[in-house]
């Protein structure tokens, strides 16, 4: 089969030039970008598994849906939208200019009686009046006589036309702005095949030569992270699932991140102060300040402050064991660090996270429980603008695993402050095994000198099995003297005493829980359960004491506030019970080092995106608010014809049409 | 189709350009060192906008001086101490933004009640005194985000801001501008009984400020994260928001063709062409501004997210709204469409527009999540 050539051609440009095919385009166009919002992109694959399944993760990557902007289909899109208006423009400028240089001279006498707007008067009109009417109505005028006619030719609102040619020329500029900017060279050099991103987690320096660009690269947008006093000179490309190394013309030194915050806690100011510096002589180029807003440039790359964190802080912890007999020692670290440790003579990974500074807690507004009474207080609060909410730091905290030599991890967040409840100071730590839920929290009571130690003496008394029996006795002693029990009975209750201290020691109050359901009838639980905890409260204060006297220290009258710590520690010594670790790391002290995200971004198509954003404008502009407006008037010996018509026949045309006639004539009847 | 084209009156006209310029200079005078020369821009900027729109909108002349005053009003009211609003009783019961944004809704309510015995029993008063409340509603919320504005700036220095910072503040910037649209199409084309639809979509924004405000505190003056301290924000909100309210006017109107096409209150409501022409005029006022704000949009987002278009949920769904209403353009000006369809895709435009407004805000999230529900 053969194609007439160039009919085919001619069909297959009118195909592509046709509003037709650039609607379409543009409907392709915003359902990939729909999708592009709806799904996430560039999640690592495991997210996309467990939302859609195998199959339809499978299947959505395969049709290249996580990176939709950057996929080959879409950038092809794009180009048949550019080639598409280009056409269009050039299938109809030459129409366009002709129309705006022509000036209608030759319209016939029926032809303007035809127009809805005319009107006609039996007197000749004078040809030198009709000119500076028109004149003065902002029409450009041409005259032409044709023996006993006159025709005074009259147009205004050249723009409007123009701004056809400014918006649609605004649409294929911004595109090829995008194209440039966008990584369609990248996508070109991959189709190539001379560069593949990284896929594997390496150190920037292994990073292959296939997978770096040079610094010569005309447009990227990457992001680096700097530690205080780090220094880079790559940023990382993100593409498809993996990364490109782009090399930069020169080095950032970060000097120091600070962080300002408003009084409610929340951020006020995130500033880095870097220095460019020469790669080759390491001087320095420029010193700056770069904030959220207010970006850097320098040779023609942008420098933005894209995030923050913790650069690898210096951290001390204390050591408490939570087996007996091994004594307190203390560890000096890192954060963002791994390293092993050996806990309670067990081989262990310590993995520390990010150390944070801050922690900010919204604290909950009291509210009242009636519909009626929150209905009054939502009215009373909604009368004033000053924020109700308050928020509390809850000061510095590290995150780490410990790892033990089967590969079981068990997570912690502890923090360094204490904790303050109720006039009471707490340490706090939570645990967790399973990553997807909350951390379950351990309140460690501290004394009066703030530290944990009273309550780690207590609890090493308590699940000490060679102290229990003198506990026991103190309490049975104490009932029988405050006559609770008798004298025969202070066996029987030593006997309790010792049972249920030996309950606890192996697995706190959980472990009494298995007992009493195992043991005692339902009918008589609640009133044995109480009378458990009201032993073992007894037991805490001779245990208390007990710690006191082996530690050569004073004993600790019990008034209200001593008794509510020994309440705390039982709570706290049942809750290690759980904690998942043989040692509790307290977080005792830090040194700081911040981090700081930049983006770094070369755009050379932006000024042309911006100025086809311009031209879009005022294309816009003009298309809808320039009215493009034609008169004639016809002057013969037998009297005088005015015509007028627009691109827009609406009322402020007739509108137009009345003053002018009324300006030329006097008495002209529309 | 009948206009009513303002008659300018040049000696109240050049007294309001007058006061506008005074105004100007004392705001320039009071907080210039505060103000970075994009803000003075910004400022002589909008001084010439406002006059050129009392020159196009004779109505502003009296509008604008009026909101002015009652915030000035409430500013030497306030005398620099926040806790007047509970004790002085102007501010209390009107002046304060809260209790302005409280008669806005009433007020717009009341309005649209209004309307619809006005456009139910053909009553000229109901309609003009139903005109009546929507000015003042209008007034009410000029004032509101200008009062609130003050207050932002008395609860700490660092913390002042103007109020088009999140969804609660926009709503009332919404309402305001759909509102000023419509009563500018009211006077020109003499159609009072258009306001029983226009004030149907007003009344939805209200409802959801009275909700956000009451259940989620949402009117409480927050500090500006980082990223949103600009004075790009100045501009782009505003431009925004006259695009959102233009659409949101053309697709009532649209609603208000597609009924009377059926039968349905077409004696009562003006010609299918009058509707038609002014649901064309909305629109194209609101794609020239949507333009400009979507292109404010990328070169604020240049100078704060490290490129002028990153593909982010609310960029993307802006560039499909800005393309529907482009093809609407298109179909109705190239190829002539006129008619129910175009009716129909101007009610789906305000579907679309809604979603990138406030469905993005709930169920994509994205760079843009300032305006999080």
């Amino acid at each position: 089969m053969t194609f007439p050539r160039s009919s085919f051609l001619r069909a297959l440009l009118s195909l592509l030039s046709s509003m037709r095919f650039a609607v379409s385009l543009l409907t392709v166009l915003a359902i990939a970008s729909v999708i592009g919002t709806v799904l996430k992109q560039n999640e690592p694959p495991a997210n996309y598994i467990v939302e859609f399944g195998e199959f339809w993760a499978g299947l959505f990557d395969a049709q290249s849906l996580y990176d939709v902007y950057h996929a080959a289909g879409f950038l092809l899109i794009l180009l048949f939208l550019i080639v598409s208006v280009s056409l269009c423009l050039w299938r109809h400028t030459p129409n366009l200019l002709r129309d705006l240089k022509s000036w209608r001279e030759h319209a016939t006498l029926d032809s303007l009686r035809a127009l809805p707007h005319h009107a006609e008067r039996p007197q000749p009109c004078e040809r030198e009046h009709a000119v500076t009417t028109l004149t003065a109505h902002g029409f450009r005028v041409r005259e032409k006589e044709a023996g006993q006619v006159w025709l005074v030719v009259g147009k205004k609102g050249r723009l409007h036309k123009a701004g056809y040619l400014f918006a649609h020329a605004a649409i294929v500029v911004i595109c090829l702005g995008g194209l440039l900017d966008g990584n369609l060279p990248l996508k070109l050099t991959e189709l190539a095949g001379s560069r593949i991103p990284e896929i594997r987690d390496l150190p920037q320096s292994q990073v292959p030569a296939h997978s770096r660009l040079a610094a010569s690269n005309q447009a990227f947008r990457g992001n680096v992270t700097i530690p205080e006093d780090g220094i880079a000179d790559v940023v990382f490309l993100n593409s498809g699932k993996g990364y490109y190394v782009q090399e930069l013309p020169f080095a950032i030194k970060l000097n120091r991140f600070n962080v300002e915050h408003y009084p409610t806690g929340q951020p006020k100011r995130f500033m880095s102060e870097i220095e460019l510096l020469d790669r080759t002589t390491g001087k320095v180029l420029r010193q700056a300040e770069v904030e959220v807003n207010k970006p850097l440039n320098y040779a023609g790359i942008a420098i933005y402050q894209a995030s923050f964190g913790d650069g690898g802080s210096a951290l001390r912890f204390a050591q408490h064991s939570l087996a007996s007999g091994i004594p307190d020692s203390t560890l000096a670290t890192r954060s963002q660090s791994t390293q092993p440790v050996n806990l309670n003579n067990r081989a262990y990974q310590l993995e520390l996270g990010d150390f944070r500074t801050f922690n900010i807690e919204e604290l909950p507004v009291d509210n009242a429980s009636s519909p009626a009474g929150k209905m009054a207080t939502a009215f009373t609060r909604a009368q004033s603008v000053r924020s109700e909410k308050h928020t509390r730091n809850l000061g510095p905290s590290i995150q780490f695993k410990l790892r033990d030599d089967a590969g079981q991890a068990v997570e912690f967040l502890n923090y360094l402050a204490p904790y303050s409840e109720e006039g009471q100071l707490y340490q706090l730590t939570g645990s967790r095994s399973d990553p997807g839920v909350p951390f379950r929290f351990i309140r460690v009571p501290l004394d009066q000198h703030g530290g944990p130690e009273t309550f780690l003496r207590l609890r090493t008394t308590l699940l000490d099995p060679a102290q229990h029996r003198e506990i026991a006795r103190r309490t049975a002693a104490k009932a029988e003297a405050g006559g609770g029990i008798s004298t025969q009975a202070q066996e029987q209750f030593r006997a309790v005493v010792l049972g249920v201290l030996d309950r606890f020691a192996h697995g706190g109050f959980p472990a009494i829980d298995r007992f009493l359901e195992e043991k005692v009838p339902q009918a008589q639980r609640p009133t044995v359960a109480q009378t458990y905890l009201k032993v073992l409260q007894g037991a805490a204060i001779d245990a208390m004491d007990v710690a006191q006297e082996k530690a050569g220290l004073k004993p600790l009258p019990v008034d209200e506030q001593q008794y509510r710590f020994l309440l705390d520690s039982l709570v706290a010594s049942s809750g290690f019970f759980e904690y998942g670790a043989p040692v509790w790391l307290q977080l005792t002290g830090f040194e700081e080092v911040k981090s700081s995200g930049f983006q770094l971004t070369r755009a050379p198509g932006q000024l042309l995106v911006y100025l086809g954003a311009l031209l879009l404008i005022i294309g816009v502009f003009c298309m809808f608010y320039i009215r493009e407006v034609r008169c004639w008037v016809r002057i013969t010996p037998q009297g005088t014809l005015l015509a007028m018509t627009a691109n827009r026949k609406n009322n402020d045309l007739a509108r137009e049409f009345a003053a002018l006639s009324q300006a030329l004539t006097g008495d002209i009847q529309p | 189709m009948k206009t009513i084209e303002p008659t300018p009156t040049p000696r109240a006209f050049l007294s309001f350009a007058t006061l506008l310029v005074g105004v100007c200079g004392i705001i320039a005078w009071r907080y210039l060192p505060q103000m970075d020369s994009y803000e003075q821009g910004i400022l002589l900027a909008s001084t010439a906008g406002l006059i050129w729109l009392g020159w196009r909108w004779p109505a502003q002349q009296v509008f604008l001086p009026v909101c002015a005053t009652l915030a000035w009003l409430a500013t030497g009211l306030y005398a620099g101490d926040l806790a007047r609003a509970q004790q002085s009783f102007w501010l209390k019961y009107v002046l304060a933004s809260q209790s302005a944004v409280m008669w806005m809704c009433v007020l717009f309510v009341l309005a649209t009640l209004l309307y619809w015995i006005g456009l139910l029993r053909r009553s000229i008063t109901a309609l003009s005194i139903a005109s009546g409340l929507t000015w003042a509603a209008a007034a009410a919320a000029l004032v509101a985000l200008l009062v609130r504005w003050h207050e932002s700036w008395l609860i700490g220095p660092d913390i002042g801001h103007i109020p088009v910072s999140n969804l609660y503040e926009v709503f009332i910037l919404f309402c305001l501008i759909t509102a000023l649209l419509y009563l500018f199409y009211e006077a020109r084309f003499q159609a009072r009984n258009l306001g029983a639809f226009v004030l149907l979509v007003i009344c939805a924004a209200v409802g959801f400020i009275v909700w956000y405000s009451l259940d989620r505190q949402a009117h409480e003056i927050q500090p500006l994260i980082p990223a949103l301290q600009s004075w790009w924000m100045k501009i782009h909100v505003p431009a925004n928001f006259v695009g959102y309210g233009a659409f949101a006017l053309a697709a009532m109107l649209a609603v208000a063709q597609l009924l009377a096409r059926h039968g349905i209150l077409a004696s009562r409501l003006p010609s299918i062409e009058t509707l038609d022409e002014v649901m064309y005029r909305a629109i194209a006022v609101g794609f020239l501004f949507f333009t400009i704000a979507t292109v404010l949009g990328a070169m604020w987002a240049a100078d704060a997210w490290g490129g002028y278009w990153s593909w982010d949920p609310k960029e993307t769904w802006a560039l499909i709204v800005w393309l529907n209403y482009a093809a609407w353009l298109h179909v109705r000006l190239v190829k002539g469409w006129r008619g129910a369809i175009l009716a129909w895709w101007a009610v789906v435009g305000l579907l679309v527009t809604i979603f990138a407004f406030v469905g993005v805000n709930m169920f994509l999230s994205g760079l843009h999540s300032y305006g999080k529900l």
